[in-house]
């Protein structure tokens, strides 16, 4: 009898030394989650939303960061800038977040930027993005413009190509792009007639603007397929598109209607990936190309472990307005996963969630073997990755047909590459 | 009651909100109690607050629909942007003295119009002059050529966005679709300081109160009464043999500056312009606050933009998948059930009161024989 009761006190005050245990553990490190998942934006955010939730799960599965859970605190950016600002306000004033994953657009990070610097926050930063920014309070996992348009240019010369047309949506991104892909491709040799779209110049003849512009949520197509018709007569040219958004769908049915091909004059775009593809049609879109830091057809061990992790959780977890269907990964998920390591691993080193400590630590080179290989921090806050470029299929994803390994994130392209 | 002692009450009320507004609440900020997050939010609904009131000017008290007033609050926060944008001098991301957007577009100098803005008395009348011109410009096209009712509203409506397209260009270097941000400075204060953003919101709150006053003084004066004889019946002022299309022209450009200036105010304690706060559906969110708040008062556009921003502002955060469709139940429990919106709550609790006094009363009352 009373070693029964010697046992049963034995095992209460073991219970009640776990439940102590439990309590302690619970005690989490809060993440901010800034992303879009109202208005126009909410179609490409709200996959990195959930991609976001899911590492936190397999961060906090396997233990969390320095024995504390992740505790996401997620708000919606509704496609507002000026709201963008306040969210983050509210979660570094307010909430008094370790770090936020988030923003999409340039205009949305722009916004919160002033914030994050006055406020000595950290903010991951995983879309591809026109450079020309090095913010202390950023970390780019972002593509920079050497990581997805120059490498694209080389497939392009590789396979031949003399001409180049290059087309975009009228803001900073494709205007800053299409203006170092004019250095770099007269820096390889391609000549100024050659580039087509159009040139802009000051009065003093420099040029200050090159390629094709049209607005957001632009449908009339026809004048500017026939321009690139005529340019493509001679069958070595191709076309760079930085165009953005639902424009896509009437750029691509007109350029198939005009009866230009992927053999005839291949278009790569810079914004097309695996999740806005299902958006997309698919049949005119074959054999056009993209170029990212990840394709979900990578044939990795560790890329076919992600996206089967990704499809398991989605389809148990239990927060609310994730779609579970149909749900496919693309870079920007995968550089906002990689991102979360990359964070973890600084902190780790740092041995502490302070901004100051996790910057110091994070530019001395950390490495994480993400979906996409390897990912290595730099001392710009940007990363090192490797690049692909892949042909669209019919089922929505893409077939690699070339990649570069290690590529460093260079920000500051302008002026980096001399003409011949 | 009479109109004397509503007047009173109304005047009594306005003064603790303004004193709690301009005095309390900037102590309780310095003393730490109210948060500069808080505090900063604050001014960013009394901003929207002056918006409302200008919409509520036109709409509630004139009969206008305007759906274009989004437009002169964003051109009265451009105009304040590009002096803001000058001040930040050399700090920008590429530490040349001219805007950053400009070297993205390749200017090695700064272009010809954007070199006053460096001076803020004149970039403090740009705030006027410009949404006061192209207010009175439209204004005068629409009113002589009679245009009313759904007419106007569409035509508002397609002049903000056609100023939203314009200002999404980079050609017109005003920024394109990123506008302005990352402001520094304003008269020597640095614009991110809480001391600094405290002033902005005594700034705004005390200008809501003078805008407040004066629309209530405007609204017992004869002008008022003619502003809502348009409303009611446009023809009969008219016949009556007074000249419509000057008055509206007057109550619209008064309602262009109020919204320019409100949205001088909301740039530097935001942080950014940029085009789409000048697109069609942002006119659009300002007139429900209007209805939410109640339309044809001076409060109820006060309350409503509060009313309606704060919600949004906690529900973002604390249901970032389901606050749309607070938000939307809202406006549709508005619509179906109070029309008067939020400040006719008092009213009608009052008619339903005396209402069931009556009832019980008849019910009492002995049965005639």
């Amino acid at each position: 009898m009373i070693t029964k009761f010697t046992q049963l006190l034995g095992a209460g005050a073991l219970a009640l030394g776990a439940s102590f245990a439990t309590a302690h553990a619970a005690e989490t490190v809060k993440v901010g989650v800034l992303h879009s998942l109202s208005g126009t934006m909410a179609i490409s955010e709200t996959s990195l939303r959930d991609v976001l939730l899911f590492t936190f799960d397999e961060i906090n599965a396997k233990g969390g960061i320095l024995g504390k859970k992740i505790e996401p605190v997620v708000v919606d950016g509704a496609s507002n800038w000026p709201l963008f600002a306040e969210k983050a306000k509210q979660l570094l004033e307010q909430d008094k977040v370790a770090v936020t994953f988030g923003c999409w657009t340039s205009v949305s990070r722009k916004s919160v930027l002033p914030v994050y610097e006055k406020n000595n926050g950290l903010l991951f930063y995983p879309v591809q993005y026109e450079g020309e920014e090095e913010s202390q309070n950023v970390a780019y996992t972002a593509e920079a413009v050497n990581q997805q348009a120059t490498p694209a240019v080389d497939y392009y010369l590789a396979e031949g190509k003399k001409k180049f047309y290059l087309l975009g949506t009228d803001y900073v991104y494709p205007q800053t792009t299409n203006l170092v892909l004019l250095e770099y491709l007269l820096s390889k040799g391609v000549k100024l007639e050659n580039i087509g779209g159009g040139f802009k110049r000051d009065e003093s003849g420099k040029i200050i603007a090159a390629g094709k512009y049209t607005p957001f949520s632009h449908t009339d197509y026809q004048q500017i397929i026939a321009e690139i018709k005529q340019f493509a007569a001679s069958g070595d040219a191709c076309v760079i598109s930085t165009l953005n958004g639902d424009t896509n769908v009437p750029f691509f049915k007109e350029y198939a209607a005009a009866g230009l091909t992927a053999e005839k004059c291949p278009v790569v775009s810079f914004s097309i990936s695996e999740d806005e593809f299902r958006g997309l049609p698919a049949k005119q879109l074959v054999g056009q190309l993209g170029c990212w830091t990840y394709f979900q057809s990578i044939n990795t061990p560790a890329n076919k472990k992600f996206v089967a992790d990704f499809q398991a959780w989605l389809k148990t977890t239990k927060a609310p307005g994730v779609v579970k269907e149909g749900r496919v990964t693309c870079s920007p998920m995968v550089l906002s996963y990689v991102g979360v390591y990359l964070w973890k691993a600084a902190v780790e080193k740092a041995g502490s969630f302070d901004v100051d400590k996790v910057r110091a630590a994070y530019k001395t080179g950390l490495s994480f073997d993400g979906p996409g290989g390897k990912v290595t921090t730099q001392k710009n806050m940007h990363v090192t990755k490797n690049v692909f470029i892949g042909e669209t299929k019919a089922d929505g994803q893409f077939k690699i047909v070339k990649s570069f390994d290690n590529v460093y994130g260079e920000p500051w392209l302008k002026g980096q590459f001399k003409a011949k | 009651m009479s109109a004397s002692t509503t007047r009173r009450i109304e005047f009594i009320a306005v003064a603790v909100i303004a004193t709690l507004l301009i005095v309390v609440f900037p102590l309780l900020n310095s003393a730490g109690v109210i948060s500069n997050f808080t505090l900063n939010l604050w001014g960013k609904y009394l901003c929207y607050a002056l918006l409302a009131i200008s919409v509520d000017l036109l709409w509630g008290y004139t009969g206008l629909l305007s759906l274009g007033q989004a437009l002169f609050f964003s051109l009265g926060g451009y105009m304040l942007g590009m002096h803001l944008m000058r001040m930040i001098g050399d700090l920008g991301q590429y530490r040349k003295p001219i805007p950053d957007f400009l070297i993205f577009l390749g200017w090695t100098e700064l272009p010809t119009f954007w070199k006053p803005f460096s001076s803020f008395p004149f970039a403090a009348a740009m705030v006027i002059l410009l949404p006061g011109l192209v207010a009175l410009i439209f204004g005068f096209l629409a009113f002589r050529s009679r245009i009313k009712g759904v007419y106007f509203s569409i035509l508002t409506q397609a002049l903000t966005y056609g100023g939203s397209l314009m200002f999404f260009r980079n050609d017109m270097l005003m920024g394109g679709n990123n506008g302005f941000t990352d402001y520094k400075f304003l008269l020597g204060a640095d614009v991110r300081d809480a001391s600094t953003q405290r002033a902005l919101f005594i700034a705004t709150a005390v200008t809501l109160v003078l805008v407040y006053l004066g629309c209530s003084w405007l609204s017992r004066t004869k002008l008022g009464l003619i502003q809502r004889a348009i409303r009611d019946g446009e023809n009969r002022v008219l016949f009556s043999g007074y000249a419509a299309a000057g008055f509206k022209l007057f109550i619209f450009v008064v309602a262009a500056l109020i919204a320019s200036v409100g949205g001088a105010l909301y740039v530097p304690q935001v942080g950014i312009i940029n085009p789409s706060e000048m697109t069609p559906d942002k006119s659009l969110e300002a007139v429900v606050w209007v209805a939410v708040g109640g339309r044809g008062t001076l409060v109820g556009p006060v309350v409503g933009a509060i009313v309606v921003n704060a919600l949004k502002s906690w529900a973002t955060r604390a249901y970032p998948d389901l606050w749309l469709f607070f938000l939307g139940g809202m406006f549709i429990i508005v619509v179906l059930f109070l029309p008067g919106g939020i400040v006719s709550i008092p009213v009608r609790i009052k008619t339903w009161w005396a209402r069931r006094a009556a009832a019980n009363a008849a019910n009492s009352a002995p049965v005639a024989p």
